[in-house]
């Protein structure tokens, strides 16, 4: 009795079944295709107007610097100029003789070492200006006189003070970018909305509490804003400071490369410097978004 | 029967400058233990400020709040708020928005293992233990302020302030949010003080409703009893007579007697 019964189910579904991934496969494929033609698409939408911009530029520059007599060399010449420094970064042949590595890190390290303390002096002057009324009152007008002096000015100063090249030029690091961490710092904390510190105060957090679980974390994207202007302030000054101080360094391979006359060394060179520089900005903005998760108003 | 918590003749006086303005005029109360009072009030008439004070958030210009007859005039655990837009902290999850207070409050009776399961047991008062890992920007309105009610129900004070906690939320979780408040309220026997601008929400809630004046210089009109059993159940509470009568002596104390001048 079953078994005719199971027979005709099994008969019935069948043909359903023959029917159905036909009907359900083809409204399903093409739009699969489809995801990836947009997918490649829209890389494609990205990728090929800058590439088009850069070949065109490459071309206008290749055109205009061929001719004989012209002051700069096309691109063709740069390349063919400074083949060993691009593809040997790594050597070093004692003095300032060394791999375009060696002088990037040279100028890092300085900018690491002048960036971190200014973000820390930054971050606590900044806490103070934004807490304390009379402090803002006292030190803002200062600031905002100092923060005016462009970063080589500087320069001759802390090289009397400190008498050598080196803490010259962290230093003009250091008081080339403290100024936007601290007013940017300053106008986070100040931000901070009331209610949070109502909270705080309900919880009787003390000051040192409210500071680590209140105020950095509130400003954080204001701080955040200031460490990213730093970065880029501190990478323009280490340039401009090493021109001057002399040693291993990016600035100063610019500078000698001029003196030598090596034109298309220093077009490598600001290759490189340029995309450095894009480089620790992207990694702050990495860094603050990773950071400041979550702080954004919900 | 004995004061708990005493409001004993307070007045606020905002000064900008030469102009001084008195918010609030000599305002008397006293609440008892387990006790849910509710304050009343058109905007602007210092029911807020009155709130901030017994929080110890703003100081009185003259009087004080005395709390198991000592006076208290600066913020603290045992008067917890519950602010009205939540002010829960956006960088902390739901669990460590609750435990930020309980860490603080029990930092020396109650070891880590047992403060954590204080802060599961309060995120399950207010049925938010599944949420307790999201961000508040990932939980909706009537969620959040759960947890905010959590975080100040897990500070065990000894007075819930509530600063109209269910204003900025829509009227179904309103309603729900309020149907959860009367069940701890039952269950716990905190006293509570809330500061609502809603004539329904005071009656269903209240034992006794403070009614304050327009201000400026704002003082207390009018108290009323609500003397309705618990627990009530909403539905029934629109039928019955006691329930309208209330409703009614609020509503003309209000709109009648103490029409919002500002808006005419």
């Amino acid at each position: 009795m079953n078994m005719p019964a199971k027979k005709m189910d099994i008969e019935t579904a069948a043909p359903v079944s023959a029917v159905a991934p036909v009907v359900a496969m083809t409204p399903k494929r093409p739009p699969r295709s489809e995801g990836y033609a947009r997918m490649a698409k829209e890389t494609a939408a990205r990728v090929i107007p800058p590439i088009v911009v850069i070949m065109l530029l490459m071309l206008v520059w290749e055109l205009v610097c061929r001719r004989a007599g012209s002051a700069l060399p096309p691109p063709s010449k740069v390349f063919k100029d400074t083949k060993e420094l691009i593809f040997d970064p790594f050597f070093d042949h004692g003095g300032i003789d060394k791999g375009l590595f060696w002088h990037l890190s040279a100028s890092l390290q300085r900018v690491a070492l002048g960036y971190s303390l200014s973000a820390i002096a930054g971050i606590a002057l900044g806490v103070l200006v934004g807490q304390s009324v009379w402090a803002m009152r006292g030190l803002d007008p200062l600031f905002q006189v100092l923060r005016t002096i462009p970063p080589l000015a500087w320069l001759p100063l802390s090289l009397a003070a400190f008498r050598d090249g080196q803490p010259s030029a962290i230093f003009v690091i250091f008081i080339t970018s403290i100024w936007p961490i601290i007013i940017n710092t300053a106008v986070g904390i100040r931000n901070i909305p009331q209610d949070y510190r109502n909270v705080a105060a309900v919880v009787q957090l003390n000051p040192l509490e409210f500071f680590s679980k209140i105020m950095i974390p509130a400003a954080a994207p204001y701080i955040f804003t200031g460490l990213r202007i730093g970065i880029g302030l501190s990478w323009l000054a280490i340039i401009a400071a090493e021109m001057l101080i002399g040693g291993v360094g990016i600035g100063f391979f610019i500078w000698d490369a001029w003196n030598s006359s090596h034109i298309s060394e220093i077009i490598l060179a600001l290759f490189y410097v340029g995309i450095v520089g894009f480089v620790l900005d992207r990694l702050i903005a990495g860094l603050g978004k990773i950071v400041t998760r979550g702080t954004a108003q919900g | 029967m004995t004061a708990y918590l005493k409001l004993d003749h307070i007045d606020k006086i905002f000064t900008r400058g030469a102009a001084a303005t008195e918010v609030l005029k000599d305002i008397n109360l006293t609440i008892e233990k387990g006790e849910y009072v509710s304050i009343i009030g058109h905007s602007g008439c210092g029911k807020s400020t009155l709130l901030n004070i017994i929080a110890g958030l703003t100081t009185a210009s003259t009087g004080g709040v005395l709390l198991e007859n000592r006076e208290v005039n600066s913020p603290g655990p045992d008067r917890a708020v519950v602010f009205q837009n939540h002010s829960l902290l956006p960088w902390l999850t739901v669990f460590e928005n609750v435990k930020l207070g309980v860490d603080k409050v029990f930092a020396r009776t109650k070891m880590k293992a047992e403060r954590e399961a204080w802060v599961m047991h309060n995120l399950n008062l207010v049925q938010m233990a599944h949420a307790r890992d999201k961000r508040p920007s990932e939980i909706s309105g009537g969620m959040k302020q759960r947890v905010g009610i959590a975080r100040a129900l897990a500070m065990e004070p000894k007075v819930l302030l509530l600063d109209e906690p269910f204003g900025a939320l829509d009227a179904l979780t309103r309603a729900h949010l309020q149907d959860s408040v009367m069940a701890l309220h039952q269950k716990l026997g905190n006293t509570i003080l809330m500061i609502t601008h809603d004539v329904d929400e005071a009656v269903l809630l209240s034992d006794r409703i403070v009614m304050m004046t327009n201000g400026p210089s704002a003082r207390i009109g009018e108290v009323l009893e609500v003397p309705l059993a618990r627990p009530r159940k909403r539905l029934e509470l629109a039928t019955n007579a006691t329930y309208l009568k209330c409703r009614q002596r609020v509503l003309e104390f209000l709109y009648e007697r103490h029409r919002f001048v500002e808006a005419a």
